[in-house]
């Protein structure tokens, strides 16, 4: 790999995005009347983070926020997701999940189109493919969304 | 201008060459290795020794009286004769090949301390601890009703030695104490913990792991009973190490395991166990690394201890002085005396982004908590970034940290 290639090798995983989402992140907060939550943990990194969500009677999230510390990454990740969640359906919400993690974890870019599953903003988050061992880091906040979701009383996790 | 660390009697940069790994480029970058603290690399002379014995030599140990049994049991147990030496034991008898310094600390816990710990014993340890001399502790407080009690650090990462003192009861049973921190580097005065210990009669375990590979390690001379140490931070194969005991406290405790090589006779109503310090030993070992990592105390015995001691508390001072002079870094660990190891914040970069950043300069560095939470915790940080030094580090290794530091500081401006 020469230099030109590594610098655009750091640029696609530190995105000006992901760095604004890191410092400033979105719903960093614990709603109120949250009805559901979760917490996820990567032990070996030390990232830790709790997830709220408000779901009302017609199963559709109207909010969601977080609080933890972490990297740049599992942190800029889990402040796009309580933007992306918002209003979806639980079935929904839970399929952004699937989705996510699948898609991170894929060695071939553009496979999914994000823009039908209405994560705006996330494509970003995809420069973690090329560091296999940074894509736990993005994928955290899902999982944690999967297990508030499922009530899960275990501590998620994506070590 | 800081100056590099002029050649002195301690250079011996030549041995760079000897580590096959250090030979590459990673990133389009020469490797920088800065993380010998997690695992060192292993010298021509290690990987050789274990080549040969596996494509020659190997057979079960202890156990053949054909010609390859009896020679793989010659060079395992020759390994054991150099580690004596290395560490000063009195006897071969109290070099026990384990499989790191964590089974050798849960080896002491469950053989020494479980049978002799009744509820209202202590066992005091320190904030500096490696998780491995922290859990064996816990699980067998949990077993016996013995409280684990845990001496403060100051903010330079060195023992408070006023207040380990007062802890410091007869209620102690068993002293734990890192001879190195892993995550801060600190050297404990052993010495004179020791020494205070032994007044009250306390024994006490070292958890050598970070000691053996920076300096000279004399168990006679520090009063120790037990000493833990891993043959991979010491230029070694993984899953090699040794726990270094007193004989008479050893022969006095149950056998860890049970199973082939620890017996003499086994009958169904009753079994003679082997002699030390094979009744520690339960099945076949892991020979060609046994041999690999007597081949690392070669090496480094002919450098010398001292030398290498020298050479990397030059570099690591060369390091400390750059470090400093980068705007935003705070280093973590400032211990008064320490080895080559240095923990540090860059601003508020995570220290996950900031090891990724230095990975795509070629420079490997650990980063997070280190397997020791607890003194991140004192710290207020949730992990740290972490450079260790080892004898074939260089000065052209630091300078490309510090350009690779400048470089994280630019991309997260």
């Amino acid at each position: 790999m020469n230099n030109a290639a590594d610098r655009h090798d750091l640029q696609e995983l530190y995105r000006e995005v992901i760095l604004h989402h890191a410092r400033t992140p979105r719903n960093f907060r614990c709603p109120e009347n949250a009805t559901h939550t979760a917490e996820g943990i990567n032990p070996m990194c030390g990232d830790k983070l709790r997830l709220y969500l408000v779901i009302d009677a017609n199963e559709r999230v109207v909010d969601a926020g977080f609080e933890g510390s972490g990297c740049a990454i599992s942190m800029a990740s889990a402040s796009m997701l309580t933007e992306a969640v918002r209003n979806l359906s639980v079935v929904e919400a839970d399929a952004c999940f699937s989705t996510m993690t699948r898609r991170l974890n894929q060695a071939l870019p553009g496979c999914e189109t994000p823009a039908a599953l209405k994560l705006p903003g996330l494509q970003a988050l995809d420069g973690v493919r090329a560091h296999p061992s940074r894509i736990k880091c993005a994928t955290l906040a899902w999982h944690a969304l999967h297990a508030a979701l499922e009530h899960s009383q275990t501590v998620a996790t994506s070590e | 201008m800081i100056q590099a660390p002029a050649a002195s009697t301690a250079d011996i940069s030549c041995c760079r060459s000897d580590f096959p790994t250090l030979q590459q480029q990673v990133n389009a970058h020469p490797l920088a290795y800065l993380d010998s603290a997690a695992s060192a690399q292993q010298p021509t002379a290690v990987i050789d020794a274990v080549a040969r014995y596996q494509s020659e030599d190997h057979a079960n140990v202890h156990r053949g009286v054909h010609t390859l049994s009896h020679r793989a049991t010659e060079l395992y147990e020759a390994a054991r004769v150099k580690l004596c030496q290395l560490v000063n034991a009195a006897s071969q008898a109290e070099i026990i090949l384990t499989s790191g310094t964590t089974e050798s600390i849960n080896l002491v816990a469950q053989s020494y301390c479980r049978p002799m710990l009744q509820a209202g014993d202590q066992i005091l340890i320190t904030w500096l601890e490696h998780h491995s001399n922290i859990v064996p502790w816990q699980l067998v407080c949990e077993q016996t009703g013995a409280e684990l009690i845990v001496a403060p650090v100051n903010d330079r990462g060195e023992l408070e030695l006023d207040e380990f003192r007062a802890m410091l009861t007869e209620r102690v049973k068993l002293l734990a104490i890192g001879h190195v921190s892993n995550a801060l580097g600190t050297i404990n005065p052993l010495r004179e913990i020791i020494s205070a210990a032994k007044k009250l009669g306390i024994v006490v375990l070292v958890d050598g792991a970070q000691g053996v590979p920076h300096m000279d390690v004399d168990v006679q001379a520090l009063g120790c009973d037990f000493y833990a140490f891993s043959g991979h931070k010491m230029y070694g194969p993984t899953g090699t190490g040794v726990l270094w005991g007193r004989e008479s406290l050893l022969a006095a405790m149950p056998p860890y395991q049970g199973g082939g090589d620890m017996i003499l006779e086994v009958h169904f109503d009753s079994t003679v166990f082997n002699e030390l310090p094979y009744k520690f030993e339960a099945g076949t070992p892991n020979i060609s690394g046994i041999i690999g990592l007597g081949a690392a105390v070669d090496y480094l015995q002919s450098i010398g201890m001292q030398n290498i001691y020298e050479h990397e508390q030059s570099l690591h001072a060369y390091l400390v002085s750059k470090l400093n002079a980068i705007a935003g870094l705070r280093l973590i660990g400032t211990a008064r005396n320490q080895a080559s190891v240095q923990s540090f914040m860059l601003d508020d970069i995570h220290p996950h982004d900031l090891g990724t950043i230095l990975d795509h300069q070629g420079v490997a560095v650990r980063t997070g908590h280190h397997c020791a939470m607890p003194v991140m915790q004192h710290f207020g940080v949730p992990g740290t970034t972490r450079a260790s030094l080892g004898l074939y580090n260089t000065v052209d290794d630091v300078d490309q940290l510090i350009r690779a530091l400048e470089k994280a500081r630019r991309v997260f401006a």
